[in-house]
Order: C-alpha cells, then structure tokens, then sequence
C-alpha cells in the first residue's frame, strides 16, 4: 500500500504541464463551436432585421441545417470509421425515385413503398461497403462509381416508366398513411397554435390560414436531425462499437490484430450513411410532395464538408459527431443567412471553399498536437 | 518436468509452390522466455503467424497445454491466450491509452437496458497497470501518439498480460527503439516472465536475445537449426547460426566482432 501510495507521488519530469487551452483545442468540437458562435454573431450584426431570427426566419435556417445534419452524421460515422461515400447525393435522387415510383407509378401503398426503398437503400450501402472491403480498393473509386451508377439508372428508371423526370401527386397519395407523417409531418402544432393565439408567436393576420400560426409545427425533418445526432454522439463515444469505429479507421490492422471485426464495423457504417441518406430523401419527398431525378446532387460533398468543418479527419480515426452537427449548422445558417442579408447567393460557395480550407489546416494541426509530432 | 505451455512440432507451412516453413518445432514452458532468431526471410513472421493463428498450418500440429489447437483466426488464439504484440502495428496513435487498452475487449455496464462503454472502470484499470509496468501517464485518456515507441510496446504488452495471454508473442519489440527504450522494453519482458507467461521473443539482435532469453531457437531458411539453454551457447555462435556460418564468419574479421 505504501508504496503504491509512493509510486503515485512521483511525477515523470519529463512531462509538461498540458495547459487547459491547449487540452481544449484538442476536442474535435472547438473549431466548430467557434464557427456557429462567429457566425450566428456576423449574422447578428448583418441581419438582424431582416426576419432571419423570427420564428419563421430560425424554422427557415433550422431546415436547411437539419438537412445537412442528417446526412452529415451518416458521413462522420463512415469517416471515422475510415472511408468516404461519395454517392450520398445519388443515393438521395434514388430513394426519393424509388418512392415516388412505388407509390405513384406502380400504385402500392406510401409505406410500403418507403420501407422497401430503405431496404434496398441499405443494401445498396452494404454492397459498396462489401465491394470496398473485398477488392481493398479506395472507398473514394467504389463510392464513385456508385454516384454515377445510382445517378444514370435513377433517371433511366423514370424516363423509362413515366416519361418525366420529376413524378408529384405523393403528398395527396400519402394523405392518411401511418409512415409517411414520421418523414414529412409536423410535431408540437397544438403548442404552436397555443402559442399563437396566447399572441406570443405571429400568426397569419389574412387570407384562409388567418389566426393560424406562421409557424405551425416543428418538421420532422428537424426531430430526425436532433435523434441522429443523440444516436450517432452515443454509438461513437459511448458504446464499444464507438471504440471499433475509431479503431477501425485509426489502423484498421492493428484493429484486426486484437479481434475488432473490421469489415463488419465499416459496412455497417457504410450501410448506416445509406440509411441516413433514405431519411433526408424521404423527408424531401414528403415535404416537397415529390420526387426529381436530380435531387441530391452535390450532397455528398456539402456531408464531408460539414464533418470536416467539425474536426474530423480526413484519413478517419478521428473525429465528432456533435462537429459534424455543428458544422452542419454553421453550413446551414451561412446558406440562409446571405439570403436574409441580401448578400449575392454565388458567394456562399466562396465562403465554403475558404472555411473547408481553413478547417483541413486547423485539423491537421490539432492531429500533430495530439500526437505530439512537430 | 514442467508441461509447455504450447507445442509446435514439425509446423510446415506452403504458399503456393513456395514453402516458408518446412518442419518447424518449438516449445515454451511457463516463465520462459524462448527467443527465435533467424535473419530476414527466415521464416521468422510466418512462423509466428502459425502460432497466433493468422495462417493455418500445411502440416504439423499445434499443442496448446497438451491439448490439440484449433483455432481458424486469431480470435480464437487470442481467447485460447495466446496474445501477439506486433513491432509497428501494436497501437493506434490517435487513440486514448485506455481506448487502446481495451480495444477489443471493451468493458461495458448497462444502464436502463442500454450498452455503455465503462469509460470509468477503462481508466482506472489502464491507469493501474501502467504504474504497475513503470510508465506514469499524464492521463488515460492521453493519445497513444504521444507516447514513445517503447512506451507503445509496454502499453501492449500490459494489454495482452491482463487480458490473461499464457503465451505472448513479441514481434521484433526492440528493433525500431534506441538503448533506453530497448532496455524499458527488456524490463518488461522480464517481469512477466516472473508472472509465469511464457514469452516467444522475435529478434535478430543477439545481443537483446542474450538479454533475457532462456532458451534459443534460430530459424535459417524455413528451417530449425536447433534449441539451445541459455549458457550452453556463445553469442557468437548464435550469431553465426543466424547468418547460415560461412558469410559472416568472414565479416566477422573486418568488422571486429560488432555485429
């Protein structure tokens, strides 16, 4: 006892105090708590008055966000755990085509039609992440193709069936499903109402919807974002698997040498991106009532964009999913923001070039911090 | 007469039309530390893959305590308690030390029906065997990166001893380290033994085999050249085994024995 007392005493002279500051700047989150604190501050200043921080402006950005974050959570799972998917944005035009086409073209009902379109969603996900295990290929190459393979048969599937390449009618036909309103519906809306009569939120002063709230409810889409958050944050930093998936991307040999089944835990993952890619396309669907052969495009990037804004690395390993949301928020509220300041909308993209830069920087230099490279 | 631990007798092992191993025996007794010697392409690698189960023999049997082995992946090895510390691959830099140390074998606890990680229990066990190996971390959840190569080779060693290996296997622990690290690493090698594992000890260092070794086996061309107890055999003659005799005994003259 005494001299395990005496064991703990002894401090190694070799090493340094860690100061709080630096212990902070290596929390994947710090970047990215930063951004939305500058940028909901710029927006503060600039916008102000223009309706963004009312209940309908915050629902507007709030949206916009939530959709980032869906997708982004699926992204940094994958990207800690060591790989890309780059047909994220296919994947959203495919599955919001399998519904549409299901349910409209071939007449069955919404919810089946939405279960079967997760199904083969997520088996499409298991089967890229099953060839990019099984060839030892670059995810970036097997991801790839399958933007271009779920893009061309998406557009070939509705010219070829209906002629169009945009198929509406799904919000009268997913009048009174059970599934369709977990996608598309709205919670809250007696509150909101409450609220609106009580006078503490507007209200429509005219036409039909007069007396009703502007805001009626808060969209699913958000209650999605909000869960997939709180899930991927406990998988990741609570569970065991978290520890694999970390595992996995750090060294996936290493991984292997001490029994993490690697290839289990990185097709899940790949099959998880492809769930939350359903969720965003079957959300859209069911808001914009329906379905566009060229819904998502770009999608994946804007997903890797936000998980790197929120401190993960790009060679995996690393990484958070609280950043990945932030980052996503900062994404969205940027997006909307320019719109509400007026600002010319071409340069939202300037801005994500120069903050995607700064962020790559930012984490490689935090990688050096933590591993205690030069 | 003490029981082996693990046996292997007349191990081949054929990739394709080349053979790695043709007849490969060893055993090792429980704190014994067994060093296998062999220059590179000895056969040295695929040897001890056999052994933790990443290759399937072509021939030969396994004997884990006098029981047959089976075991088709290095799960099973592992959960037999037959544990590889590998040169470069032990550890995953970016990773905490704690999620490093129970990698693999995470510690859980459930709350209301749920799996959690056992952050609590994680720490404080890494934090206890690390003192116990001689390494003061500033925190469990210090990333391995920080650590220094030997540092990173005790960490593992410590994993596999608490995760109960009756046979570790150490790959080359000393060939990337500097002279105190190597000698932090010999250390450690010489307090499990005193806790009755049996150590398989990869090097083609004499010097490091002569360390802590109790018995020698060298491997020259897929082949065992012969076990010797420590003391019956002279480093040179190791070092002569190693090299297949004639070569080196004439490098030997020019260099001055420094090899």
């Amino acid at each position: 006892m005494s001299e395990s007392s005496k064991t703990q005493s002894v401090e190694d002279e070799r090493i340094k105090e860690m100061s709080s500051f630096r212990k902070a700047l290596i929390r994947p989150e710090l970047g990215s708590i930063c951004g939305v604190i500058l940028v909901f501050f710029f927006f503060f200043l600039t916008a102000s008055d223009s309706g963004m921080f009312s209940p309908a402006g915050i629902l507007n950005w709030s949206v916009v966000s939530s959709q980032f974050i869906i997708i982004a959570v699926g992204a940094c799972l994958l990207m800690i755990a060591g790989e890309f998917d780059l047909s994220v944005g296919s994947m959203i035009g495919f599955a919001g085509m399998s519904i549409a086409l299901l349910s409209i073209t071939m007449g069955w009902p919404v919810w089946l039609s939405i279960i079967i379109t997760f199904i083969l969603c997520i088996f499409i996900g298991a089967l890229s992440g099953w060839l990019v295990i099984k060839t030892g290929l670059p995810s970036f190459i097997v991801t790839l193709a399958f933007l271009f393979i779920l893009r061309g048969l998406t557009i070939f599937a509705a010219i070829t069936t209906t002629n169009k390449t945009i198929i509406g009618g799904i919000k009268e036909a997913a009048e009174g499903d059970w599934l369709a309103p977990i996608f598309g519906g709205k919670i809250l809306t007696g509150l909101f109402q409450w609220m609106g009569d009580a006078g503490w939120i507007e209200t429509f002063v005219r036409g039909t919807r007069k007396g009703q709230p502007v805001v009626e409810g808060i969209p699913m889409l958000i209650v999605w974002a909000i869960v997939l958050v709180i899930f991927g944050h406990w998988l990741l930093t609570k569970t065991k698997f978290g520890n694999w998936i970390f595992a996995a991307g750090g060294d996936a040999q290493a991984a292997r040498y001490v029994g993490v089944p690697v290839n289990r835990v990185k097709i899940l993952m790949f099959m998880f991106t492809a769930f939350c890619a359903c969720v965003f396309a079957t959300a859209q669907v069911m808001e914009f009532g329906s379905a566009g052969a060229d819904r998502g495009v770009l999608k994946e990037f804007e997903a890797i964009i936000s998980v790197v804004i929120g401190g993960a690395l790009l060679t995996g390993g690393y990484g958070s999913v609280l950043g990945a949301a932030l980052g996503a928020i900062i994404f969205g509220v940027v997006q909307q923001g320019l719109f509400f300041a007026g600002v010319e909308s071409s340069l939202f993209r300037v801005f994500l070039g120069v903050i995607l830069l700064l962020a790559v920087i930012l984490n490689t230099y935090i990688r050096r911090m933590i591993t205690g490279e030069k | 007469m003490t029981q082996p631990i693990i046996e292997m007798h007349n191990i081949e092992k054929h990739f394709g039309a080349v053979i790695a191993l043709s007849g490969v025996s060893l055993d090792v007794l429980p704190g014994e530390c067994h060093c296998l010697l062999g220059d590179n392409g000895a056969g040295k690698s695929t040897f001890i893959k056999t052994m933790s189960g990443v290759h399937k023999p072509t021939a030969g049997e396994i004997l884990f305590e006098g029981k047959p082995l089976k075991s088709d992946n290095p799960r099973d090895a592992i959960t037999a308690g037959i544990a590889t510390v590998y040169q470069d691959l032990a550890m995953i830099p970016l990773m905490s030390v704690a999620r490093n140390f129970f990698m693999g074998n995470e510690p859980t606890k459930k709350i209301a029906g749920l799996s959690f990680f056992d952050h609590k229990y994680a720490n404080e066990v890494t934090m206890k065997e690390m003192k116990a190996m001689g390494i003061s971390l500033r925190s469990p959840e210090q990333a391995v990166g920080t650590l220094s190569g030997g540092e990173r080779q005790t960490v593992a060693i410590a994993r596999a001893v608490h995760f109960g290996a009756k046979i570790l296997i150490l790959d080359e622990p000393t060939s990337a380290l500097g002279v105190r690290q190597t000698a932090n690493v010999l250390a450690t090698v010489e307090r499990v033994r005193n806790q009755g594992i049996g150590i398989v000890f990869i090097t083609h260092n004499v010097r490091h085999a002569m360390a802590v070794g109790d018995r020698f086996t060298v491997l020259n061309r897929g082949q065992t050249l012969g076990t010797a107890k420590r003391g019956e055999i002279t480093p040179e003659e190791l070092q002569d085994l190693m090299a297949g005799g004639q070569e080196l005994a004439k490098l030997e003259g020019s260099l001055g024995g420094t090899v």
